[in-house]
């Protein structure tokens, strides 16, 4: 484990957590949002939070594909799904997302055929091995993922595949970054930004965030210490009263992402006029779907899809979770009526989710480190 | 879905240019490398991988710390794992 160990090495853990101390000013208060599941998973696992002083609030942010996908979008599935001759295939984290008429597990009990793959590609397959059907790819993601379902789709055309299709929910962080920035409900002063939707988009992209906005974005990686270090340099451009955009995670993300996988994209998808997003309601230009080029392959054209609308129920408060207006123990029914098990929410069933992280990671009772202890005190 | 596991390029596809197996702890599947054209890995190379597809070459130092740092996720990972064994890529 000698690779490992320089991530996660507890000296250098106090040592950053003295210096990210040291940069705090008396009586002043920071928030930073961790955009990615994945960070808020790494926070929480590793009590990050403890190696922060009082002063320093993390905010967990919208960066988690499955927790962000409103309800109405989980239903249009199920009713593509139960049409005759239709597989649907679907990422497994979906399958226990909660519809208004229950999840893709209760619909396959009632009698519809939505199997679980690993990869899109896979459905390509299972639609070569079922020429009488027609195959539905539940796709869903950021940046991360999309890459994946263009580049199958090009697949597709190259063989000739005419039964595969893609139900489009693929969604793009930028959008949502901004309706964040522009909510009246949270003032930030800084992101830790996604690592691997970066790898595909680079670092540019969030160059708005820095020159419009004036806060400053580090990209991290996902180990402790990249964390503690993204958070300590965006402690420096503060104190110096600098926003940029650095990459804490060069070792891989490049610069300018990955431009075959924005090219498949590009090639493939396009902006749609708004999307839903749960909690945060429909945001402009935030989401993908498939071009008219490629209209054989996009489910929405193929089949009338309802698009009804289905409001939250009224107990779950993931709006205010994925906004970070909320930490996960303020909701009313976090860890009683909502568990990983009978969760009612979507932040509870994704293990990105900030509630299911929370859950299964959190600590109530939280000491400081002694480094973090005294920071920031008037 | 949205874990980047890494894995050990072991062999190019004979045929195909765009796919290659991959070794994820002990468990070989094909992959699809046609996101790296730019740069692709050559066997004994590593790449970190998002359903099926590798999206970015890494080290084998990094390789380590994203594999114990999804060893350290629990359930999340043996599922991403379970998945890919089903993998049928072609």
């Amino acid at each position: 484990m000698r690779f490992v160990d320089e991530f996660r090495d507890a000296d250098k853990a106090h040592a950053l957590a003295a210096k990210i101390a040291a940069l705090c000013e008396p009586g002043r208060q920071y928030k930073l949002m961790e955009v990615c599941g994945g960070h808020t998973h790494t926070i929480y696992k590793h009590g990050l939070e403890d190696y922060l002083p009082e002063s320093i609030t993390l905010v967990h942010g919208p960066g988690c594909p499955v927790c962000v996908i409103p309800m109405g979008r989980v239903d249009d599935a199920i009713h593509l799904a139960s049409q005759p001759d239709v597989i649907m295939t679907s990422f497994g984290d979906m399958m226990r997302v909660p519809g208004s008429g229950g999840s893709f597990f209760d619909a396959n009990a009632e009698g519809t055929n939505i199997r679980m793959v690993y990869s899109p590609l896979d459905s390509l397959k299972i639609a070569k091995q079922n020429p009488d059907k027609q195959v539905v790819f539940m796709a869903i993601g950021f940046e991360t993922t999309a890459p994946s379902t263009a580049m199958t789709m090009l697949r597709a055309a190259a063989q000739g595949i005419e039964n595969f299709s893609v139900f489009c929910n693929h969604v793009t962080i930028i959008p949502a970054i901004k309706a964040i920035l522009d909510s009246p409900d949270l003032r930030l002063d800084g992101f830790i930004g996604p690592g691997h939707v970066s790898t595909v988009i680079g670092c540019r992209p969030y160059e708005f965030i820095a020159r419009d906005y004036g806060k400053p974005v580090v990209v991290a990686g996902f180990e402790p210490l990249d964390i503690l270090q993204s958070i300590y340099m965006l402690m420096v451009q503060l104190s110096q009263g600098r926003s940029e955009i650095e990459n804490q995670y060069s070792r891989v993300v490049p610069w300018d992402g990955n431009v075959v996988a924005l090219q498949a994209i590009g090639q493939t998808m396009e902006l749609r006029p708004y999307f839903e997003w749960r909690g945060l309601g429909f945001i402009s230009h935030s989401a993908l779907q498939v071009r008219e080029q490629f209209a054989a392959m996009d489910a929405e054209r193929l089949f009338q899809v309802p698009g009804v609308r289905v409001a939250d129920p009224k107990a779950c408060q993931c709006g205010e979770v994925l906004k970070g207006v909320l930490k996960p123990w303020e909701c009313k029914v976090f860890g009683t009526a909502c568990t990983p098990e009978t969760p009612i929410g979507t932040c509870m069933v994704s293990p990105e989710g900030a509630c299911a992280a929370y859950y299964n990671f959190g600590r109530m009772n939280r000491t400081r480190v002694p480094e973090a202890a005294q920071a920031g005190r008037p | 879905m949205c874990l980047g596991i890494p894995g050990e390029v072991i062999e190019l596809h004979p045929d195909q240019p765009d796919l290659a197996k991959v070794d994820v702890s002990g468990v070989r599947r094909m992959i699809n490398i046609g996101l790296l054209t730019d740069d692709p890995p050559v066997p004994g190379e590593w790449v970190l991988i998002h359903v099926g597809f590798a999206l970015s070459k890494i080290d084998e130092r990094e390789a380590a710390a994203a594999m114990e740092f999804l060893e350290g996720i629990g359930q999340a990972y043996d599922d991403e794992i379970a998945a890919l064994r089903e993998s049928l890529i072609e």
